[in-house]
């Protein structure tokens, strides 16, 4: 009755034998790749590292949470804030979310140790939601296909971040650079909205020989 | 399509909310004490106005934090959006009153 066990082989790590939530799709991500007039490239971000923050901003906790991230914790709706090798995105007046490339076990428990034992808690939240990078100069006509906030420039800044939707999946938007966008879907919705982009990118390839 | 102004996020399809009830409606300080009628009251029965209802929404899309709106029930005009904990404005005037602290329910 004893079930069998594969052990993990001594060389391997577990973070060796992670699968990304979208990794089956890397190929159709590479072969959707439009160039020209209305180019547009899809990709997913492997593993990036993300602690979920709930800290009242103004107290002594999140005073010490802030020192040791390096920036003040973001303020408004919209707002990234740029620390030490980080980045921390304000999801509510209360919430926020870092990301980072650093080690999340380490980072979460310098964040949780900066809260002690006062209210607030750092949570990694790593495995919860993957990453897809959209680039390209269609890439805002393909969000806008299914998402419900404005994204024109001159109300979507580069470098700012938002919770909302993309099609029916809830989503966190953060415009890195004047044609590149950072979606962060939950795990499990990674499969659907990476088909959904697909789609979403394909008419664009009729326009690539334009 | 409403656009429905979240206190902490900014105008934002309604799709992005939840309802949920009418506002200010307070615990009962002992809830022992009420008769059945009185507990079936407090639990069941809601204001249905027509005109401005001062109701409780819930940004479930975004910021996920809950706060009040007073809209008009026929031509669901947003006349005022306030956090929780805030001040009612006057359902009248639409205006906020200076000092008028929401202590209680309004049954």
């Amino acid at each position: 009755m004893a079930e069998t066990l594969t052990p993990t082989p001594k060389h391997l790590s577990t973070a060796d034998l992670r699968r990304s939530p979208a990794g089956h799709l890397a190929a159709r991500f590479k072969a959707a790749e439009v160039a020209g007039p209305y180019s547009v490239a899809l990709r997913e971000v492997l593993f990036l590292t993300q602690v979920g923050l709930r800290i009242v901003p103004g107290t002594d906790a999140a005073r010490r949470v802030e020192a040791r991230l390096g920036t003040q914790l973001p303020t408004r709706v919209g707002e990234v804030a740029i620390g030490t090798g980080l980045s921390v995105l304000w999801l509510s007046p209360d919430e926020f979310l870092v990301v980072s490339a650093a080690d999340p076990a380490e980072l979460t428990a310098r964040l949780a140790g900066a809260i002690g034992t006062e209210p607030g808690s750092a949570v990694d939240l790593s495995a919860n939601r993957t990453t897809f990078e959209l680039s390209g100069k269609a890439a805002r006509e393909v969000l806008e296909k299914g998402c419900p906030l404005d994204l024109h420039p001159r109300v979507f800044a580069v470098g700012s971040a938002y919770v909302t939707s993309l099609g029916p999946v809830p989503i966190l938007l953060w415009k890195t650079g004047s044609e590149t966008y950072e979606i962060y879907p939950r795990a499990s919705f990674a499969d659907y909205l990476g088909r959904w982009l697909l789609d979403a990118m394909a008419e664009f390839k009729a326009l690539e020989l334009l | 399509m409403l656009l429905i102004s979240c206190p902490n996020c900014g105008p934002r399809d309604e799709t992005e909310f939840h309802y949920g009830g009418q506002a200010h409606v307070a615990y009962p300080e002992d809830p022992n004490a009420l008769t059945d009628e009185e507990w079936g009251r407090y639990l069941f029965y809601r204001e249905n106005p027509k005109g401005l209802f001062a109701e409780r929404w819930v940004h479930s899309g975004g910021c996920r934090k809950w706060f009040n709106a007073v809209r008009d029930t026929a031509t669901y005009r947003i006349a005022a959006v306030y956090r929780m904990g805030e001040t009612q404005p006057s359902l009248a005037t639409g205006e906020r009153a200076a000092g008028d602290k929401i202590s209680g329910g309004v049954k």
